[in-house]
């Protein structure tokens, strides 16, 4: 295993990409280290040790933004937060479980990843929430970008490019953030029974109508049978669900609307506070593939594709799948083998439009196959050209991405 | 205003350049004659003008595509173009340099409902798009006030907002992907109509770039079911403290509604002289909030408000009754620009973005200034997202008196940046504000902005002279001037 440097101070933290790039010595950042089996592994001499950059450093409730170490656990964060009824929107995932790490989730991974959960699809994914940041590049200098506001356009928005970056362009150690009010009452809506292009399609008309629907899933029913949620596991075929967020008398007005709206679909339910926090949670996480070694594409693709590229590689492979933003996330899981078939996965995601990231697998097949998707040709050379831009030696999660990237 | 020099021998080219463009484009797509370019002397901010060397109008991606490898190999500089209502400058054209107007780019390719995403070209303006769904129940969401006229590329660019951003979010949260060509000619095709793509986020550093990393040639945006009802609240304060207090009681109280504006008494009394939207003459400041979705939430809300205003001694509340009352409330909001330009010769728009907490000092601080130099200042606020516009009034036909505007509106956007907040919030750097970048970042933090620039465009031959005080080369900024190679801090712990 490599070694580790831990920089206490941003001062630190310059020098030690300093060392870094004047010897060349590649470096793997890592903040709680909880998500070190995603991406493609990286060949690094020493890992940089970030955790020193935690703690809430500002917090205004009313201004709606919260500024922090980046290396503050996700869990510090969501507390404080929640003590204030506020919360992070965008709803970051924790694939702790189903990537067997036992290590914290940091807020500084989270935006690194850009990973976001079920309410992406109404309030954004986890780059619409970054307001600015702090940060150490490749050429070892403390540069910063954007600012504490939301609306902001003085100079480039340099927030977007960090988040989903995955560590690659510089060293974040502190970041502002947009919070937002939590909802006063949330509720879920369930359908029962449907197939999956059904189900897609129902999603989408939910998304289309005036609910104002905050997520849109769909189990099919041997997943909805592996649900810790009572209600799920025990409807014995597929679920279909679509929450309402808001204040108490919207929230059930909306229900009972969504209900009588799709009533001539099948059997209705609705699943009530902990119970619908408690099976979202479950969704975020790809909880339904937590227990097993299977390889796991996430593929973002047009809503309306979302049965028909599952359907299009059950012709061929033997996968399970199921969906998350009404169709455009489908998480699939199939035998990891030696390539998780990444060209089959490749070939589909190119015949219905997106992208699809291998996010679980053996290192060794993530070494071995694309975990992003392949870029086209003048998009890998601008990629190259950004990272360079970034860091020109390559020193930090340098192959993390794309080879050299 | 300091724009680079021009360069000489690209000027005495300017017959060849305009024949290759024709070539390329079709001679009646380049203009050359003074009449034709003096159309595109400025955007939106007239203060600054300068002649193109000449306009072009390609007609569809590929013929930017050569335009733009034509200018690289020829080393002539391009200004991309929307619909030219820009207010920081950024599409000022430059005296050696072509203007690349989009106005061509105008149809829209498809609407996808079952996907509730819109493939457009970048010269649609942004209401056309909301209203080519209209009857399917669909919008655009993001409603600049200039939304008749801006082109949706314009919007990318400048990562426009609307008076409803503050629930809906600015033009980046509503992108889905571009199609965009690269200085060198290259095409790219960034996103597509799924959420998130994996890769470098490069629509979102795209959006907001002020025309400096790419001509855009098409754009997808996400689309969202229109709201089934709105009511607004016309509410008056005695003080713009108690106006400020309520958008924040509003916001501790979890509600976050669709808009959210705040206009101050000279502002008020502006508007109503010029369209008689019925605003209360006797308040010193007026909140607008628009609430919408389900009646019974709307109604809910709009109770709660009330009793918010009330708390922080409101003078006046009224909920609007109808779909004309409430298009009343906004049409003074909507019409504040060019109520400015009825009681003045001249108004000069600001545009910095604060924190909500700081509004009635930073407003008093703006009223001592006006004090200070003499000239009036109207100011119009996105309250709920922080964002000011205070329009100060002066006429250029006095000599000096726009020189003290700008030294005035430069004077704001540092107190803007001094109580935590930034230089714009949504009109741009442009030409503008580029000698103000200083105020926000250091040397730093602005050359890694310009690397990225050099990452797109490294002949920096793309809209050059805007966002940036300081032209530096792409050769000298991508050096890198690391010391030491010690190991650090030996004595902190490794394992
Ligand atoms: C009365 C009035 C009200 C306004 N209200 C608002 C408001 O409420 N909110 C707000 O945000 N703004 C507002 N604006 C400012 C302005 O309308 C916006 O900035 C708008 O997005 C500019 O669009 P445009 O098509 O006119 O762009 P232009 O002015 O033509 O260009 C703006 C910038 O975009 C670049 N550009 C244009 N098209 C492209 C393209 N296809 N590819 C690459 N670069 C391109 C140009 O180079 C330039 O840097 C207002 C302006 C006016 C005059």
């Amino acid at each position: 295993m490599a070694q580790t440097l831990k920089p206490g101070t941003v001062d630190e933290l310059v020098q030690a990409v300093e060392w870094a790039v004047s010897g060349t010595h590649p470096l793997e950042l890592v903040g709680g280290g909880s998500k070190r089996a995603l991406g493609r592994p990286v060949q690094a001499e020493m890992t940089l040790d970030l955790s020193a950059f935690s703690g809430i450093t500002e917090y205004q409730p009313e201004e709606l933004q919260l500024t922090a170490g980046a290396a503050t656990p996700l869990a510090e964060i969501e507390a404080a937060l929640s003590d204030k009824n506020q919360m992070l929107a965008f709803e970051p995932a924790d694939y702790s479980a189903l990537l067997g790490s036992k290590a914290e989730a940091t807020l500084g991974g989270v935006l690194a990843c850009n990973l976001s959960g079920p309410r992406r699809i109404k309030a954004g994914a986890a780059r619409d929430h970054l307001l600015g940041f702090h940060a150490v590049s490749g050429r070892a200098e403390d540069f910063k970008a954007g600012g504490k506001v939301v609306k902001n356009v003085t100079g480039y928005d340099l927030c977007k490019l960090l988040t989903g970056s995955w560590g690659t362009l510089a060293a974040m150690h502190e970041v502002s953030l947009k919070v937002l009010p939590a909802p006063e009452l949330t509720r879920t809506v369930l359908i029962m029974g449907l197939d999956d292009a059904r189900a897609v399609a129902a999603m989408g008309e939910a998304l289309a109508s005036a609910h104002d629907v905050s997520a849109a899933a769909h189990l099919p029913a041997a997943l909805a049978a592996r649900s810790a949620v009572p209600y799920v596991n025990e409807a014995g075929t597929a679920v279909t669900a679509l929450r309402v967020e808001g204040i108490g008398p919207s929230v059930e007005a909306r229900c009972r609307d969504l209900r009588n709206m799709f009533a001539p679909l099948g059997d209705g339910e609705e699943l009530h506070r902990m119970y619908s926090r408690q099976f979202w949670q479950e969704i975020r996480d790809a909880a339904p593939f937590a227990g097993d070694a299977r390889a796991l594409w996430r593929i973002s693709l047009p809503p309306a594709e979302g049965a028909k590229l599952v359907a299009a590689l059950g012709q061929s492979l033997i996968a399970e799948a199921y969906y998350d933003w009404a169709g455009g996330l489908v998480w699939l899981a199939l035998a990891a083998g030696e390539d998780a078939s990444a060209d089959s996965v490749h070939a589909a995601v190119a015949a219905h439009g997106g992208h699809a990231t291998l996010l679980r697998a053996p290192a060794d097949v993530r070494a071995a196959v694309a975990v992003f998707m392949p870029q086209a040709p003048a998009v890998a050379a601008l990629t190259k050209r950004l990272k360079e831009s970034f860091d020109p030696a390559g020193v930090l999660n340098s192959g993390r991405m794309y080879p050299g990237v | 205003m300091q724009m680079p020099p021009p360069n000489e021998t690209t000027l005495s080219q300017r017959a060849d350049i305009a024949a290759g463009l024709g070539a390329i484009v079709g001679e009646a797509h380049v203009m050359a004659d003074d009449a034709s370019l003096k159309a595109f002397e400025s955007d939106g901010l007239s203060a600054y003008r300068q002649t193109p060397m000449l306009v072009v109008l390609p007609g569809d991606t590929q013929e930017v595509s050569r335009v733009l490898a034509y200018c690289a190999k020829h080393d002539v500089k391009v200004v991309p173009r929307g619909a030219g209502t820009g207010l920081s400058g950024g599409a000022l054209p430059l005296a050696d340099g072509v203007t690349l107007g989009l106005g061509r780019f105008n149809r829209i390719f498809e609407i996808d409902y079952a996907n509730r995403s819109a493939v457009v070209q970048p010269g649609v303006a942004n209401l056309a798009i909301s209203q080519a769904m209209d009857s399917a129940g669909f919008y655009y969401a993001p409603d600049p006030s200039s939304q008749i006229a801006c082109s949706i590329g314009g919007n990318v660019a400048e990562n426009s907002g609307g008076v409803h951003s503050l629930k809906y979010g600015l033009t980046t949260n509503n992108l889905l992907g571009v199609e965009m060509v690269l200085m060198d000619g290259e095409v790219i095709r960034v996103g597509g109509k799924q959420f998130d793509s994996d890769g470098y986020d490069f629509l979102g550093l795209i959006t907001g770039s002020e025309g400096m990393l790419g001509v855009i040639t098409e754009v997808t945006v996400r689309i969202l079911p229109k709201p089934p009802n709105a009511r607004a609240l016309l509410m008056g304060f005695a003080s713009n403290d108690d106006a400020g207090r309520c958008v924040a009681g509003i916001i501790a109280a979890g509600i976050i509604p669709a808009g959210l504006e705040l206009m101050d008494r000279p502002a008020i009394h502006a508007v109503e002289e010029f369209c008689h939207a019925g605003y209360p003459l006797d308040a010193e400041a007026i909140l607008i909030c628009e609430l919408d979705g389900p009646e019974v939430e709307v109604e809910e809300l709009a109770r709660r408000v009330g009793d918010i205003a009330a708390t922080c001694g409101a003078t006046s509340s009224r909920v609007s009754e109808d779909e004309a009352e409430r298009q009343r409330f906004w049409l003074g909001r909507k019409s504040a620009f060019p109520a400015a330009g009825r009681i003045a010769p001249d108004y000069y728009v600001m545009d910095g973005t604060i924190p909500r907490g700081r509004l009635s000092e930073v407003l008093n601080r703006i009223s001592e200034l006006s004090e200070e130099y003499d000239l009036k200042v109207a100011n119009v606020f996105h309250a709920g997202d922080g964002n000011l516009h205070p329009l100060i009034l002066f006429d250029a036909n006095i000599p000096g008196e726009l020189e003290r505007t700008e030294k005035m509106g430069g004077e704001i956007l540092k107190l803007c940046v001094a109580v935590g907040g930034v230089l714009t919030g949504e009109h741009g750097v442009g030409v503008e504000k580029r000698d103000l970048m200083g105020e926000m970042f250091s040397e730093t933090d602005l050359k890694q902005q310009q690397r990225v620039k050099c990452a797109f465009d490294a002949g920096q031959l793309l809209n050059p002279g805007k966002v940036f005080p300081t032209l530096h080369r792409c050769a000298e900024l991508g050096r890198m001037h690391v010391h030491g190679g010690e190991m650090p801090f030996p004595d902190l712990p490794r394992f």
